[in-house]
C-alpha cells in the first residue's frame, strides 16, 4: 500500500448529514441497517476504489442493526474509523467491525433514551408548549431551534470523538462516564416530570363541599354602593381590602384537596396510570378509558 | 382554502410523516406540525396552541427500540386540519384535542404497516449492494422515507377534499357536555404520557427527585426555566457527593447502565 487513505473532514461531515436519515427504510427484519449503510456510502466509496471492495463493504454493513438514532453516531465514528485502518491493509475482518457495532448500540441505545426521549424532548416539549398554550409563537420556535441545534451539534462531535477515539472507545463503554450520565439525566428528568404533573396534570372536582353564608360586612354590599364610576371605585377597593363578592362563599371539593396538597388528585392519576402499564395495561386503552370518565364525571356533575 | 394552502399543507404533512420514523428534525412533533399547519393556512395562533396543548399530552410517546409509539404525526397533522376546516379558531382547539387521539392510534397502526413494508425495499437494497450499484442503494432508501411521508401526506390530502362545511356541521353537531367531557378527559390524559416517561426511569434512587420536583413545583412563582436549573443542580450535586461518598461503601451496586440493559 503506497499511499495511506484516509478520510478527510469533508467525507466525516457527508456522512454525519447523510446519519440523519439512519431510520428511513426502517424495517421489521433488519431496523435501522438500510440507513446505516446509506449513511457510510461516501466513505466505502473513498476507502474502497476497487469495485470488489465496495460491494463487499456494502454488504457488510447491510447486517442488522438498531440503536438510538443520535447514538449512533459515535458507533459510525468508531466504524469509520475501523473501515480506514482496514482499507490501509490492518487486519480488521468482518467480525471485529460487526462486533464493535453490536457491541456498542445496545448500551448506548440504553443511553440514548433517556437522555433524549426521556428528558431532553419532554424538557424542551414542555417549555415550548406551555409558552404555545398562551397563543405565544415563541414557544414552537424555541422548541424547534433548540432542539435541532443540540440535535446536530451532539451527532457530529460525538462521530468525531469516535472516530478519533478508534477502538478505545468501546473500552469506556464499561468506564463511569455512561453510567453517569445516565444517572444525570434520570435525576434531571424525575425532577422534572415531578413538576410536570404537579403542573399540567389537570384533574378538578366541581362537586360543592359547603356553602357558608358570610356575616354582613364580610361581603360587599351592592345595593348601598353609590352610582356610577364611584360606585365601580368603591367596590374595587373594598374588593381589595379582602371582601367576597357575594354573600354566600362556596367551597368545592377542589378547593379543600388543594389546601392539603396542590395536584394531588393529578399525582394521583399518574401513580395509577404508571402501575396500569407496568401491568401491561396498553396507554390507548387507558387513555380512551380516561376519556371516558371525563365525559362521564363530567355529565354527572362530578367534574 | 386556496389551492396554495393545500399543497403546503400536504407538504408540511409529508415532511411529518418522514419526521415520525426518522426522528430528527422533530417536524413530528405537535408543537412543529400543528403551528405550520395554521401558519400556511392562516391560523396561526390556533394552530400553535392547538399544538402547545397536543404536545403536553404527546410528552412521553417515543419509538424504543423496536416499539412503536402512538402516532404523534398523524395527529397533529390531521387534528390541526380539522381545526381549521371546522373554522371555530381558538375554541375549536378542545375538540381537535378530542379527535386527535384515535388519529394517533390510525397513524400507529400505518406506520407499522410501513415498517413491514421497508423490508422488501432493504431487500432492494441488497441486491443493488450485490451488483455494486450504490446510486440503486441510495435511491431505495430514499423511496422508504418517501412511504412513511405518504403514509401522512395521502390521509391528510383526503381531510382536505372533504367540503368543510361538513367538517364544520360535524364538529358543531356536538353536544356540549360531550365536549366539555372530553376536554375534562384530555387534561388527565396527559398522565398516562408521564406515566410512561416515569416508569422508563424510575429506580428507588431516583425516586426522592420526583418528590422534590412535585413539592417545589407548587410554588407558582417558579417558571419551568428555574425548574430545570434547580433539577440540573441536584443532578450535579447528587453524582458529585455520591462519588466522593460512595467510594468506601462500593457506590457501583447501582449500575443503572446494567439496570437498563436488563430492562431492554
Amino acid at each position: 500500500m503506497a499511499e495511506k487513505i484516509t478520510l478527510s473532514k469533508k467525507d466525516r461531515r457527508s456522512v454525519a448529514i447523510r446519519s440523519q436519515l439512519l431510520q428511513g427504510s426502517w424495517n421489521y427484519e433488519r431496523m435501522q441497517n438500510g440507513g446505516w449503510c446509506y449513511a457510510l456510502v461516501p466513505a466505502i466509496k473513498k476507502l474502497y476504489p476497487k469495485k470488489d471492495d465496495q460491494i463487499a463493504a456494502l454488504k457488510r454493513h447491510m447486517e442488522f442493526f438498531n440503536t438510538h438514532p443520535y447514538v449512533a453516531a459515535p458507533i459510525v465514528g468508531v466504524t469509520l474509523a475501523l473501515e480506514e485502518e482496514r482499507a490501509n491493509g490492518a487486519p480488521v475482518d468482518d467480525a471485529a467491525i460487526q462486533g464493535v457495532k453490536v457491541g456498542m448500540m445496545g448500551p448506548l441505545a440504553g443511553v440514548g433514551d433517556p437522555v433524549f426521549w426521556f428528558t431532553a424532548r419532554p424538557i424542551l416539549g414542555a417549555l415550548g408548549a406551555s409558552l404555545a398554550m398562551a397563543g405565544n409563537i415563541m414557544g414552537p420556535i424555541l422548541f424547534f431551534v433548540l432542539w435541532n441545534v443540540l440535535r446536530f451539534a451532539f451527532i457530529y462531535y460525538t462521530q468525531e470523538f469516535g472516530y478519533k477515539a478508534g477502538t478505545a472507545i468501546t473500552k469506556d463503554l464499561s468506564g463511569g462516564l455512561l453510567g453517569k450520565v445516565t444517572k444525570g439525566a434520570s435525576i434531571l428528568g424525575m425532577f422534572v416530570l415531578g413538576a410536570l404533573v404537579n403542573r399540567w396534570v389537570s384533574v378538578t372536582f366541581t362537586p360543592v363541599v359547603s356553602e357558608v353564608t358570610l356575616s354582613e360586612g364580610a361581603y360587599i354590599d351592592w345595593s348601598s354602593l353609590p352610582e356610577g364610576a364611584e360606585g365601580i371605585h368603591q367596590a374595587l377597593s373594598q374588593y381589595a381590602s379582602g371582601l367576597s363578592l357575594d354573600p354566600t362563599s362556596v367551597t368545592t371539593l377542589q378547593d379543600n384537596l388543594d389546601t392539603l396538597i396542590p395536584g394531588f388528585a393529578g399525582l394521583l392519576l399518574t401513580l395509577l396510570c404508571c402501575w396500569l402499564l407496568k401491568k401491561n395495561v396498553s396507554p390507548i386503552v387507558i387513555i380512551v378509558a380516561l376519556f371516558v370518565i371525563g365525559i362521564v364525571f363530567h355529565v354527572i356533575g362530578l367534574m | 382554502m386556496s389551492i396554495i394552502s393545500m399543497i403546503l399543507v400536504v407538504i408540511v404533512a409529508f415532511l411529518a410523516g418522514m419526521e415520525s420514523v426518522l426522528d430528527q428534525f422533530e417536524f413530528h412533533q405537535p408543537l412543529v406540525a400543528c403551528t405550520l399547519i395554521g401558519l400556511v393556512t392562516g391560523n396561526l395562533e390556533a394552530g400553535v396552541i392547538l399544538g402547545g396543548t397536543l404536545q403536553m399530552i404527546a410528552l412521553g410517546w417515543a419509538n424504543i427500540g423496536a416499539a412503536v409509539a402512538p402516532d404523534a404525526a398523524f395527529a397533529s397533522v390531521a387534528s390541526a386540519i380539522i381545526l381549521v376546516q371546522g373554522g371555530q379558531g381558538v375554541a375549536g382547539v378542545n375538540t381537535a384535542i378530542a379527535v386527535a387521539i384515535p388519529l394517533a392510534v390510525a397513524g400507529l397502526f400505518l406506520t407499522m404497516v410501513c415498517r413491514t413494508l421497508s423490508i422488501p425495499v432493504v431487500h432492494f437494497m441488497d441486491a443493488a449492494a450485490e451488483k455494486g450499484n450504490i446510486r440503486m442503494l441510495e435511491m431505495w432508501h430514499i423511496i422508504g422515507v418517501c412511504i412513511q411521508g405518504a403514509r401522512v401526506a395521502i390521509p391528510s390530502a383526503c381531510l382536505l377534499v372533504i367540503p368543510s362545511d361538513i367538517v364544520s356541521g360535524f364538529l358543531n353537531s356536538m353536544p356540549a357536555w360531550l365536549t366539555d367531557g372530553m376536554t375534562i378527559g384530555g387534561g388527565m390524559v396527559v398522565a398516562v404520557g408521564y406515566a410512561m416517561v416515569i416508569n422508563m426511569m424510575a429506580t428507588k434512587e431516583v425516586w426522592p427527585f420526583f418528590a422534590l420536583g412535585f413539592a417545589i413545583a407548587a410554588i407558582s412563582e417558579l417558571t419551568l426555566i428555574a425548574l430545570g436549573v434547580i433539577g440540573v443542580s441536584f443532578a450535579l450535586i447528587y453524582l458529585t457527593l455520591s462519588e466522593s461518598g460512595g467510594s468506601s461503601s462500593g457506590g457501583n451496586t447501582g449500575d443503572p447502565l446494567g439496570d437498563i440493559l436488563n430492562d431492554y
